[in-house]
């Protein structure tokens, strides 16, 4: 009888070893990463690089002679390419939703309360090298509702996910808005252009005033206005602590959305900017980023058949902030650095093309202190490639966030999630606005 | 002596037609040349004149007269042949205007003709000239059971007339779930197949008629479902799941009709069993969204059907959304970097396809004799950050 009970302690320790260090290594050992080629994105790329992480974080990136601390696990990743885990600026994997057919503006809405972490969705991101990732409630609305930032770790609860943005722990996303033709019709909708602005802007005027009997309670709870988390939600907008994503394909859209933003004072990021070479100049001299897309045809949406691959060498020339986003299942998240090396084929550089997948996105999400770059200090969020990043021949081989191995090509389980094969995606793509039927 | 000047005028004129368009005299360069006739020419020269290839060899071998125009490239290869498209019936607005893959007022209309429909002006037409497609197998799309007839066409033209190349090759046909949503009957898979069996056992009757000496009315569904039964035209069957792939097969050795398979997302589940069928198979685009009945597509099909030798092409397909159509370029791309390898793939879109699609005495390799149709690439074809730099068609250059 007695004999049990070191096996099971022993079995007990087993699995504990095998819950913890199943899919990395433990956070306790120092890991080191010599041999690749690093593309730190933070300066020029280092031959023959060094790259140290313990504790989840970045300790060290350099050359050859970096010191690579006593009692490492050395990985040899000779003749690979290392860079920072992608970062998807808008993506609608998860599963998840936002505002229904109610009312055209839902800044109370979360999709955080409707995502599967366990969605397939979040593999194939992985598989794709994404370690972090912007997902969006869809553009029918004026406001679908807010968004999260995500972070791909292992997950069992949305919280899991979530990368926050402040010390209370409040802010973890953004605020969907769109304008142009999507929004339009259907019974609590706007009719026209001009009534979609109207319709915000007095909801925005509302939530100034909000805002400013907050301000006159000065902290007396008897003086509060009542709860409102919608209002609570636009008082983070124009506090700027919630930033707006604001889809808009057509040139004069998108100068409506730079005009709404600058009248409230709020973060704006500009969403697909389809017609963004016609106004390049005019997004530049308003210092507002784009995040925009790169498709294998133009046409299909009537509002955004003037798009062009070529909208990233225009903005970049132009002066202003680009990333890049999947709008999976627009595009698909295992072949998000394909999206920036389509920029490049149209003539962005590769420097900016390699920006707009990693730091870019990382500053539209202020995320830029912990993610985007290889760098001391920042998360350990990294991809092993097995060629040059714009190479179609390019695998992704693993995906690392916070000093974990999160994906790995080398495992048949999770190669499926790059190649796809019989019931590996079971959750259902997301369905855009008006898809149709398909294939 | 006035009408004889006039007629001298005629024959001028046309020289100088000729001489601006159709018969200019091109020499193409490249460092490597793909002619898929034999290994790849390591700095060769391709002669165009009169529309046709004159010539094709190594630099050192192949004079070019000094009255050729000479353009040069990284990479030479044949027009590439997309083996399935919509593009021209189905336009880049996607408005009501402009999509005529698809009617849905009946389930079954093998009596639509593609030549009826196709906008050889069309936007997305020239998205493929430009990106080295040179031919395309477009006409109706999937979602009905019989959505119509499809035809062959060069890339270049200004008129469904100055375009075609085989005005009516297949008949589209859709197997399992793939149906519009808009097209009420057959609510279920085994009723599809029982209609499609249906008119095909009409049809066989209808053929025994046709032949026959006695008068009969004629009937344009009709006519062609018996041009199918005779193999004057192919049953183009859109299909993704491995069971209803079966079912195809099933319905082609009852009737015995020529049969392409279209899509075929689960085909590396039952490859022995296609192998057999012997039906070349016209992949579905590598970087198709897993979803509905291709829920199960993978990167690597192409290439397990390749290495099983079963005859593939590849494909832009019918997209309902954006973007609103694929690239067979960047679709061989991707195949070609899942396994299927970059000369196969290039194989794929170039002579296979013509074989596929019987156009191979014309198109699909750089041989003299063939159509002058050749895609020019500053790189590597199948990478990203590779562009098309110059592309012909008929001996002529149009970009």
């Amino acid at each position: 009888m007695n004999i049990m009970k070191p096996i099971q302690s022993l079995l007990l320790a087993l699995v504990c070893t095998l819950l913890l260090g199943g899919n990395g290594f433990s956070q306790s050992t120092p890991q080191a990463f010599t041999g690749a080629q690093i593309i730190p994105i933070s300066g020029e790329p280092i031959n023959n690089g060094v790259l140290v992480v313990e504790d989840g974080k970045i300790t060290a990136v350099g050359g050859p002679n970096t010191r690579i601390p006593r009692g490492a696990d050395v990985h040899d990743m000779s003749g690979k390419i290392i860079m920072p885990g992608l970062v998807d600026t808008h993506s609608h994997i998860g599963e998840g939703d936002g505002g229904d057919r109610s009312s055209a503006l839902h800044p109370d809405v979360r999709i955080m309360d409707a995502i599967d972490p366990r969605s397939d969705t979040f593999r194939k991101a992985l598989a794709g090298g994404i370690t972090s990732v912007n997902v969006m409630p869809g553009s029918g609305h004026l406001m679908s509702g807010q968004t999260v930032y995500l972070k791909l770790r292992k997950a069992n609860t949305i919280e899991d996910m979530l990368i926050y943005l402040d010390d209370e722990k409040s802010i973890y996303g953004g605020l969907k808005m769109a304008n142009g033709t999507n929004p339009i019709g259907g019974s609590g909708f706007p009719g026209t252009r001009a009534k979609s602005a109207a319709m915000v802007r007095a909801l925005y005027v509302k939530a100034q005033e909000y805002q400013a009997k907050i301000e006159a309670a000065d902290g007396d709870e008897s003086k509060m206005p009542p709860r409102d988390i919608g209002m609570e939600a636009l008082v983070e907008v124009l506090e700027g602590k919630r930033t707006v994503h604001n889809h808009t394909h057509r040139h004069d859209d998108i100068l409506t959305a730079i005009r709404l933003s600058q009248e409230f004072g709020y973060k704006l990021v500009l969403q697909h900017v389809s017609e963004a070479w016609k106004v390049a100049d005019e997004i530049a001299e308003a210092g507002v980023p784009a995040s925009i897309i790169t498709l294998d045809s133009f046409g299909g949406k009537l509002e955004a058949a003037e798009i062009k691959n070529a909208n990233g060498k225009y903005l970049e020339d132009a002066g202003v902030l680009v990333g890049l986003h999947t709008d999976d299942g627009i595009t698909d998240s295992r072949l998000f650095l394909r999206s920036a090396a389509l920029a490049v084929r149209e003539g962005m550089s590769r420097k900016g093309a390699l920006e707009s997948v990693t730091i870019a996105n990382a500053i539209m999400m202020d995320i830029d202190d912990r993610a985007g770059t290889l760098e001391k200090g920042k998360d350990a969020d990294f991809i092993i490639l097995s060629g040059d990043p714009f190479s179609v021949y390019t695998h992704v081989e693993e995906t690392w966030i916070e000093g974990s191995k999160v994906w790995d090509r080398s495992n048949n389980e999770d190669r499926k999630y790059a190649t796809g094969g019989y019931e590996i995606f079971r959750g259902e793509i997301h369905t855009h606005h008006d898809m149709g039927d398909s294939q | 002596m006035r009408l004889f000047k006039k007629l001298l005028l005629i024959p001028a004129l046309l020289l100088i037609f000729s001489f601006n368009d159709a018969e200019a005299q091109i020499a193409v360069k490249g460092e490597t040349v793909y002619t898929m006739a034999g290994d790849p020419i390591t700095n060769g020269v391709v002669l165009i004149k009169d529309g046709k290839i004159e010539r094709v060899g190594s630099a050192s071998s192949v004079n070019i007269p000094s009255n050729y125009e000479v353009y040069e490239a990284k990479v030479v290869t044949p027009g590439l042949i997309d083996a399935h498209s919509v593009v021209g019936l189905a336009g880049h607005l996607n408005q009501e205007h402009d999509q005529d893959q698809l009617e849905t007022s009946s389930a079954i209309q093998p009596e639509l003709r593609a030549i009826d429909a196709y906008n050889a002006r069309e936007a997305l037409v020239k998205h493929l000239r430009d990106l080295g497609i040179t031919t395309v197998h477009t006409g109706h799309g999937p979602g009905a059971l019989i959505s119509g007839q499809t035809m062959i066409v060069k890339t270049a033209g200004e008129t469904v007339e100055e375009s075609t190349v085989v005005p009516a090759k297949m008949l589209a046909f859709t197997l399992g779930n793939n149906m519009s949503r808009a097209i009420t009957k057959p609510g279920t898979r085994s009723k599809g197949v029982a209609m499609l069996r249906q008119e095909l056992v009409k049809a066989q009757d209808y053929l025994e008629k046709r032949n026959g000496d006695e008068e009969y009315s004629m009937d344009l569904g009709m006519e062609a479902l018996a041009d199918l039964l005779e193999g004057k035209l192919t049953a183009l069957v859109t299909v993704h799941k491995a069971n209803d792939i079966m079912t195809a097969v099933r319905l082609q050795e009852e009737f015995g009709f020529p049969m392409v398979l279209d899509g075929a997302a689960e085909a590396y589940l039952i490859i022995d069993e296609l192998k057999e069928a012997g039906h070349p198979i016209i992949v579905h685009p590598t970087m198709i969204r897993t979803s509905g009945d291709a829920k199960n597509a993978t990167f690597e099909t192409a290439g397990m059907l390749y290495e099983a030798g079963i005859p593939i092409a590849f494909q832009s397909g019918y997209e309902g959304y954006v973007p609103k159509t694929r690239v067979i370029l960047f679709e061989a791309g991707v195949a070609g970097a899942n396994g299927l390898g970059m000369e196969n793939a290039l194989r794929v879109l170039t002579i296979d396809a013509a074989e596929l699609l019987g156009i191979q005495d014309r198109v699909g390799s750089l041989e003299a004799g063939k159509d002058a149709d050749v895609a020019m690439f500053n790189g590597d074809p199948l990478e990203y950050t590779s562009n098309v730099i110059g592309v012909i068609i008929n001996g002529v250059k149009v970009k």
